[in-house]
């Protein structure tokens, strides 16, 4: 039954996902080095000490020893303080606001502008806006293979959580403020996303999908839908933030300006104070 | 003049027909259930006059002994509402995939899970951690009661007025959809406006001044009431735990009152401390909660790891190794408790740096931790262990919550918990080291100190079933949560799309069955004890052969816990004593000065809790009302000068002489 399933999180095509994967498996054996025994010497002793072994020592008043003591204080702490250097390094970098400088994980020195894609989180959809391509998807992204992307996320009403398991870790979405995910992708194919904080009646109906394509590909997706979509306006996007379940998929092919920055503020509501 | 709807909307507030769930087969059927077994209860309290008994001996009491059992039963009984929610999960999350969407709409499955977090952690676990140190610290260092026996009594009717007002929300109005801990934006008046998450607020505030009062109880308990001798390095870990807990009690939960208050004037007067609007930040909501909430959790798990040193010590009939490195292991937990928080939300946008900062803090706290349960292990090592059923729980716990430990340093590494925050990977580890510490820890304390409590023993075979249930239980429905998690599934969803997923939620709603038949087994294990009662008796008062003070009175205690203030000379005084034959004083016994019952803690919690229900429904006339009455019962108590008695020393005689006839003829 365990080779039929997937551990999306320990096997991710995402590189960020993927380093993070390699830390989880590189933390767990750390720390098994001394769970590992902890649980052997539990079950032996609890065995070999049982009131029925009469054979086995029996020393009522024994209840010190600094040697054991220092053992038992210092094994712990070896294994936090290697554990605690990794964690160091790989939160720095990994941190997900850290710009990616290359075209993917493998070599090239070459910069590589990012593809940028503003989410918004709605209830219960997500909104992706492509502001250098000019265009909007409602629970659709799309993006190339190997070409780092710079997510700018917010969220028009509650919290969210931002989340491709393929991709790289979750990043909330919140009200008011942004964040920010920088990740890449080196395989083609389709994803699952959706968000991992619960945000109401909708929320378990939130996802959306994730295809990676070729360059080539992804240029004929955004010219498809330059062509066939609808514009969304300040106007529209009042309407399409009214709460609603299981959205489909819907493309925009323009986006008012500064539409965004306006949902990040919090300038589009009325009544509210910006 | 006032017309008919404004009449019924001054009395009656938001309350309407319409908040009796009259159309949810489910609730109407709990509803009818709960109805039918709560007549059948107060009929034969009736049949038996039991009435009088129940309100002098355990209602107005101020006993601590009977205030901790009453803790007790009340965390057992709320275990059974959160259970049932937790089978409902389970069912639904089991049987929601593709088409089908299960048998709960996602109005009544959100409700589901935030009423399990929140009455499974302040309902269930807080009142048996609360009910065991209420009944054990105090016999412990050798005390009569606690400091303030008033505020004790006063302190349980909070806390289970805050339970009542819960249970009430089934059956009146709804319960909060926000989740257990009611994050803004999302628990703010715009986006929860019906009454749920008044239900929450209020039934906390109201359990949580019973919380705090419990706790500046029990630490002046310790610091002023210990027996001559018992200097603090003397102290039972027990109580050593307590100490911390209350410690951080008095610490953390004022931080949760306030943090609620602050929500609940956002909700009814418009204030914007947790919105966007007028430079309100949510964020500051989250730093607050988590500052109360992960104390909460080291509040939890101490007096848990202080049963557990106990019983060790206890049944490997030997010195608990490293006393005092598990005292300073205890209080550096305490202190660190307050530096971890933000790994709650290290994905909420804080910097590498902060986040490094609280990954490795929490860290460090395994360190403290790691040293006990070796402690434990050592104190295994060259003793001679009985397997009696408060060791086996501490056994399966040492087993069960070092995996659960493991899982939770791993979500302390940033980047890990970025793939691993929310999902069903966490719930498995909070589960682990919930129930496999806490609430492994409470079941432990209730068989140990059971015949403590009532004179005999529970019975072990039908213990062991539930022990056995219990923990093949939980491996079988928190494994699969692991697997989920990483494969990237998160929490709170009540409806899935991947049908690959669905054998992994079959399991787990196999475990939460497992667990179900180990609750039955509890309860029958209680019925059959209570049945057999003859037969389990302990005359010595010592069943276990015990070390600490408690063992050295009779089971159960008298009213006044020692005839004679016992001094202490060693660490585990009892065993002290038993080692140097001590002999029990049969004569030259004096008056004791004991404190009276009184009815004062219910009547105002009764009018707290009705103060609460009408904050809650905005009826602002009986709120008024109940108010008025709060302050002029709290007033009318300041004017009670009659708090104590003296029990007489030829009552004290025939008490202790009684038992002397006792264990001659035991002997």
């Amino acid at each position: 039954m365990l080779a039929g399933c997937d551990f999306l999180v320990l096997n991710p095509a995402g590189a960020i996902a993927r380093q993070q994967a390699h830390l989880i498996v590189v933390s767990t054996i750390l720390m098994l080095l001394i769970v590992v025994p902890v649980l052997a010497i539990t079950v032996l002793f609890a065995w070999r000490y049982r009131a029925s072994n009469t054979g086995a020592t029996y020393r009522p008043d024994w209840d010190h020893s600094t040697a054991l003591e220092l053992l038992i204080w210092s094994a712990p702490l070896f294994i936090v303080i290697a554990l605690g250097a990794i964690t160091w390094i790989n939160t720095h970098t990994l941190d997900p606001y850290r710009p990616l400088e290359r075209a993917d994980n493998r070599a090239s020195a070459t910069a590589v502008a990012p593809l940028v894609v503003e989410v918004v989180a709605l209830d219960w959809k997500w909104l992706f806006i492509y502001p250098d391509q000019g265009i909007a998807t409602v629970n659709e992204l799309a993006a190339p293979i190997g070409v780092p992307i710079r997510f700018k996320i917010t969220s028009s009403s509650v919290m969210n959580s931002f989340f491709i398991p393929a991709l790289a870790g979750q990043i909330y979405a919140m009200p008011g403020m942004q964040t920010e995910l920088n990740a890449v992708i080196d395989k083609a194919g389709t994803y699952e996303g959706f968000s991992a904080n619960y945000s109401g009646a909708g929320f378990s109906g939130m996802h959306f999908q994730f295809h990676v394509m070729t360059r080539s590909a992804f240029d004929r997706w955004v010219g498809e839908t330059r062509d066939g979509g609808t514009a969304l306006t300040n106007a529209d996007y009042l309407e399409l933030a009214k709460p609603s379940e299981r959205t489909p998929i819907h493309h925009y092919s323009t986006v008012a300006n500064g539409l965004y920055d306006a949902i990040l503020n919090q300038c589009l509501q009325a009544n509210r104070p910006c | 003049m006032l017309t008919a709807s404004e009449t019924a909307q001054l009395v009656l507030g938001r309350l309407s027909w319409d908040a009796i769930p009259l159309h949810e087969p489910i609730l109407l059927g709990t509803f009818i259930a709960v109805a039918l077994g709560g007549v059948a209860i107060l009929a034969l309290i009736t049949y038996f006059r039991f009435w009088g008994v129940l309100w002098r001996e355990w209602i107005t009491s101020i006993d601590h002994k009977k205030i901790g059992i009453m803790y007790v039963i009340l965390g057992l009984v709320m275990l059974l509402r959160g259970f049932s929610d937790a089978l409902m999960m389970r069912a639904q999350q089991a049987m929601s995939f593709g088409d089908s969407t299960g048998f709960l709409p996602a109005h009544h499955y959100d409700q589901v899970f935030t009423a399990h977090g929140v009455i499974m952690i302040f309902f269930v676990a807080m009142p048996l951690v609360t009910g065991l140190m209420n009944f054990a610290v105090p016999l412990q260092i050798g005390a009569r009661d606690v400091a303030f026996p008033f505020l004790n009594n006063f302190s349980f009717w909070m806390t289970a007025s805050g339970a009542a007002l819960v249970m009430m929300s089934l059956f009146v109005g709804e319960f909060a959809r926000t989740g257990w801990l009611a994050y803004p934006p999302l628990s703010g008046i715009a986006y929860s406006p019906d009454v749920g998450v008044d239900y929450y607020i209020w039934s906390l505030q109201i359990a949580g001044v019973g919380t705090l009062l419990s706790g500046i109880n029990l630490i002046a308990t310790i610091v002023k009431m210990r027996a001559p001798g018992m200097t603090l390095m003397k102290m039972p870990i027990f109580t050593w735990t307590a100490l911390c807990t209350n410690v951080l009690i008095v610490a953390a939960f004022p931080v949760l009152t306030a943090v609620l208050a602050l929500l609940s004037l956002d909700r009814l007067v418009g204030t914007h401390f947790f919105t966007n609007e007028l430079g309100g930040n949510a964020m500051m909501y989250v730093n607050l909660i988590w500052i109360w909430g992960h104390p909460e959790v080291y509040i939890l798990i101490l007096p848990a790891f202080g049963v557990f040193s106990e019983i060790v010590s206890t049944f490997a009939g030997k010195r608990l190794f490293g006393y005092a490195s598990m005292v300073y292991a205890t209080v550096v937990i305490t202190v660190l408790s307050y530096l971890v928080w933000l790994h709650h939300f290290f994905t909420m946008g804080s910097g590498a740096s902060v986040n490094s900062f609280f990954g490795i803090t929490t860290m460090i706290i395994s360190i403290p931790t790691g040293a006990k349960i070796f402690n434990w292990l050592f104190t295994m090592y060259h003793g001679r262990i009985r397997f009696e059923l408060p060791m086996l729980w501490t056994v399966g716990f040492m087993l069960t919550f070092t995996v659960g430990g493991m899982t939770g340093v791993l979500l302390a590494v940033p980047p890990a918990d970025f793939v691993l925050h929310n999902s069903l990977f966490l719930v498995a580890h909070f589960h682990n080291v919930i129930i496999g510490g806490v609430l492994f820890g409470m079941l432990a304390g209730i068989t140990y100190w059971f015949p403590k409590a009532f004179g005999f023993k529970l019975d072990p075979f039908w213990g062991k079933c539930s022990f056995w249930f219990w923990l093949t239980g939980f491996w079988f429905a928190f494994t699969p949560l692991y697997v989920l998690g990483l494969m990237g599934v998160t929490r709170r969803l009540s409806h899935f799309e991947d049908p690959s997923l669905q054998i992994w939620f079959e399991i787990a709603a196999f475990g939460a069955a497992l667990i179900f038949i180990g609750i039955g087994c509890f309860i029958i294990q209680l019925v059959v004890s209570i049945r057999d009662r003859v037969r389990l008796r302990d005359v010595t008062g010592d069943p276990w052969d015990g070390r600490t003070l408690e063992w050295s009175t009779s089971s159960p205690p008298p009213a006044y816990n020692f005839p004679f203030t016992p001094i202490v000379y060693d660490n585990d005084a009892w065993a002290d004593m038993k080692a140097h034959r001590y002999a029990r004083p049969v004569e030259g016994f004096i008056p004791i000065h004991m404190p009276k019952n009184t009815a004062a803690g219910f009547i105002i919690a009764v009018f707290c809790a009705t103060v609460g229900f009408a904050l809650i429904w905005h009826m602002w006339l009986i709120g008024g009302i109940a108010f008025t009455g709060l302050l002029i019962s709290i007033v009318a108590h300041t004017f009670n000068y009659d708090r104590a008695y003296t029990v007489p020393a030829a009552e004290v005689t025939r008490i202790e002489h009684g038992r002397t006839l006792e264990l001659a003829n035991h002997a």
